[in-house]
């Protein structure tokens, strides 16, 4: 029943935004669409904790510790993102970047894009996970055009080709994973596909099939996450997108792809009893940490810049994931959760800045802690929380992860460690003289929003201080679960 | 062949087939002529699933044909042909790489399709399951269409040629995907092909052209104005 709202409010949202997203009042609408939304996953969060373990709808949507905590996480910064959205998307509109027939587009694409994105976190079948990410893609490719410059045109040809052509291989993976279910167990039609099905005989699919099938899913799925090689797209899309898009493809887009990879490695690690992987998701993570740590050093652009921080956090999740164990998931799961709160708080301050100065480039940001104390401070505090500073969370997932690693993994210490730093420097670098140099920018028409801003950094500095135990348990039940005990 | 029954050998036809005109894709010039050689393929694919559908008597293929022809055969060649009228590219053709080199490359990518495919068909069941390997090699052959070209036209065909690939490699591994995910996916590509009509009138708003070496340009001079980043793109 929860579900059902849960799903039904984004689509019904879509709907009502699609037809009158235009008008005057839309961003309000759009900021209740996603209340309900939040507040339906609240119900389901409740209803699980009460129950345990949904599984409905001919056991094609499903409920575990896994992906509920993401769908909660998701509704919420789909909430607050909204909130943001709200006086930014009008400022936008009176600077006249965008006419009414776009809000329309945009706002009836942001609930769409929320529905594919919860569909991907609550089906239990592996096809519907495919359709629902390949829409989230085909949902969010208009709105990084929204603005129309040559330089979003070709972020979005980009965005589409690349993830287009990824999301074509992870198919094929899905066909694989298909055929070794039917080869295997005899399993006929729609059931085969079914996770929960899958993972109670894992044991018994055929390794040869689904370590190529694996292969094809991750590097897949891996384009969607922005691993390196595969990360063109990311910093462009991110750069030249409205900022609200900006904020939800790196908080959530992410980690639902991760989400996606995640859900197939238990699976296919089930089946194959090696350790092939563990040591591509290892592989792949550290290349796209040194990789964005070397790339952060050019940025001028500063969406840009946090989107390559996005690829380097991505990267030392999938590393932790790819380690394994139940403490390595734990760590992963919680970097999943504060590097989305945390990045997306980062690109609302942004956002405004940008706005304040008239321009994305670092150059021209100046003085923000003069000109707006708030949007300074939400800034600053955000990159030092996400540079992994404590005592916000960010730390205390990235020390978990860290310390697991010297003991399991002790050749990865020094690359991982010295990528970091490099990190730290080239983000605290630009982020300074942005908040604390001399400036003479205007004043903007509407006040921008900071509530989600300090609302977020206080949950992220909230989890680095304390996890409540619920919360513990409940990392700890999805990283057993990822574990495979 | 002798032992083989008929409708068998015209599926290895129709199979055969397919890769032949993944080859004539890679070799082709002229937009249209793209265009039509992708409903060719959809036929094709028409023609496997009935084929399939009749041999095996499995009632969901025959649902999945239908869907081919109303997609695949007609609507998207429809939709692409509209698309080229309306926006006057009739006539375009573009020039390509090497053929003969593309065409070795091809080879070599088929072999390699079949080298990797190999184990999958041993373990098969399926009557259809040795043309795997040549479902493999029609997504790879779509993928060296796509990033030889400079059109958007033509990498659109090429991704859908993709996607037609796939379709007919989980038709030969499992008899097709369930139904749900089935309809999902023809949802999605229907969806791909309206949003990027969208997106053509974008780009030809922007630029006068399709050509996507427009934006390659713009994205060197931004990166050189303070864009920064990365200039290559569509590599994989």
């Amino acid at each position: 029943m929860e579900l059902v709202l849960l799903l039904s409010s984004p689509l019904l949202g879509a709907l009502v935004l699609g037809l009158v997203g235009g008008r005057r009042s839309a961003p309000e609408l759009n900021v209740a669409f996603s209340l309900a939304t939040f507040l339906a996953a609240c119900l389901l969060t409740l209803r699980v904790i009460g129950t345990g373990n949904l599984l409905v709808a001919h056991e094609q949507f499903f409920i575990d510790p896994l992906n509920v905590f993401l769908v909660t996480l998701t509704s919420l910064v789909g909430l607050t993102t909204s909130l943001f959205s709200r006086p930014y998307m009008r400022i936008e509109r009176d600077h006249g970047r965008v006419s009414g027939a776009r809000l329309r587009l945009y706002h009836g694409m942001y609930q769409l894009f929320m529905a594919t994105m919860l569909v991907a976190l609550t089906t239990n079948n592996l096809g519907l996970l495919w359709v629902a990410m390949e829409g989230a893609t085909l949902s969010t490719v208009l709105l990084v055009t929204l603005y129309r410059t040559p330089a979003s045109l070709e972020a979005g040809w980009k965005y589409f080709i690349l993830c287009g052509v990824g999301i074509a291989q992870a198919l094929f993976g899905t066909i694989l994973l298909y055929f070794a279910a039917e080869h295997s167990l005899g399993i006929e039609g729609a059931s085969a596909l079914l996770w929960t099905h899958l993972n109670g005989v894992k044991g018994q699919l055929e390794p040869a099939v689904l370590g190529l099938a694996f292969v094809f899913l991750l590097v897949g799925y891996g384009t969607k996450v922005g691993l390196a090689p595969l990360h063109n797209w990311l910093p462009d899309a991110h750069a030249e997108g409205p900022t609200p898009i900006s904020a939800v493809l790196s908080g959530l887009l992410l980690n639902v792809a991760i989400y996606a990879v995640v859900r197939c490695k238990v699976l296919v690690e089930g089946a194959l009893h090696s350790a092939l992987p563990s040591r591509m998701l290892m592989g792949f993570g550290l290349l796209s940490v040194v990789l964005a740590a070397c790339f952060l050093w050019r940025q001028r652009d500063i969406k840009r810049l946090f989107a390559y921080s996005s690829i380097e956090h991505m990267g030392i999740i999938t590393f932790a994931f790819g380690m394994g164990g139940p403490v390595a998931n734990f760590a992963a799961l919680l970097h999943m959760t504060v590097h989305s709160l945390t990045k997306s708080a980062i690109f609302f301050a942004a956002g405004h800045a940008a706005q304040k100065a008239g321009s994305q480039l670092m150059d021209d940001i100046r003085g923000l802690i003069t000109l707006s104390p708030t949007v300074g401070w939400g800034l600053m505090l955000g990159s030092l929380a996400i540079l992994g500073l404590p005592p916000f969370g960010v730390f205390a997932s990235e020390f978990l992860i860290l310390t697991t690693a010297m003991r399991e993994q002790p050749w990865a210490i020094p690359i991982l460690l010295l990528a970091l730093a490099v990190a730290f420097a080239a983000i605290f670098g630009r982020v300074q003289p942005m908040v604390f140099g001399e400036t003479r920018a205007r004043r903007l028409p509407h006040p921008p929003a900071l509530l989600p801003v300090f609302a977020h950094l206080a949950i992220v500095l909230l989890l680095g201080l304390y996890i409540p135990p619920y919360l513990a348990d409940w990392y700890r039940a999805a990283a057993r679960l990822i574990a495979g005990q | 062949m002798a032992g083989v029954p008929i409708d068998l050998q015209l599926l290895n036809l129709c199979a055969a087939l397919l890769l032949l005109l993944s080859f004539a894709m890679l070799a082709q010039r002229r937009i249209v002529n793209l265009v039509n050689l992708l409903a060719l393929q959809g036929a094709l694919l028409l023609c496997a699933t009935l084929l399939l559908a009749w041999r095996t008597g499995q009632a969901h293929l025959y649902v999945s044909a239908l869907l081919t022809l109303a997609l695949k055969v007609l609507f998207l060649p429809w939709l692409l042909h509209r698309l080229i009228r309306r926006l006057q590219v009739y006539w375009d053709s573009e020039p390509l790489l090497n053929i003969p080199v593309t065409m070795l490359a091809g080879l070599a990518v088929v072999v390699f399709a079949f080298g990797l495919a190999q184990p999958i068909s041993a373990l098969g069941s399926t009557a259809t399951r040795n043309s795997i390997g040549i479902a493999l090699a029609v997504v790879l052959l779509s993928f060296i269409t796509m990033i030889t070209r400079r059109k958007a036209m033509s990498q659109v065909v090429g991704f859908l040629s993709m996607e037609n690939g796939l379709f007919f490699g989980a038709m030969s591994a499992t008899y097709g995907m369930p139904m749900v995910v089935e309809f999902g996916v023809a949802l999605d590509v229907l969806v791909a092909v309206l949003v990027l009509g969208v997106f053509f009138f974008q780009i030809r708003e922007q630029f006068d052209s399709l050509d996507l070496q427009h934006l390659e340009k713009l994205r060197e001079e931004a990166a050189a104005a303070g864009g920064g980043g990365n200039t290559s793109g569509g590599d994989n």
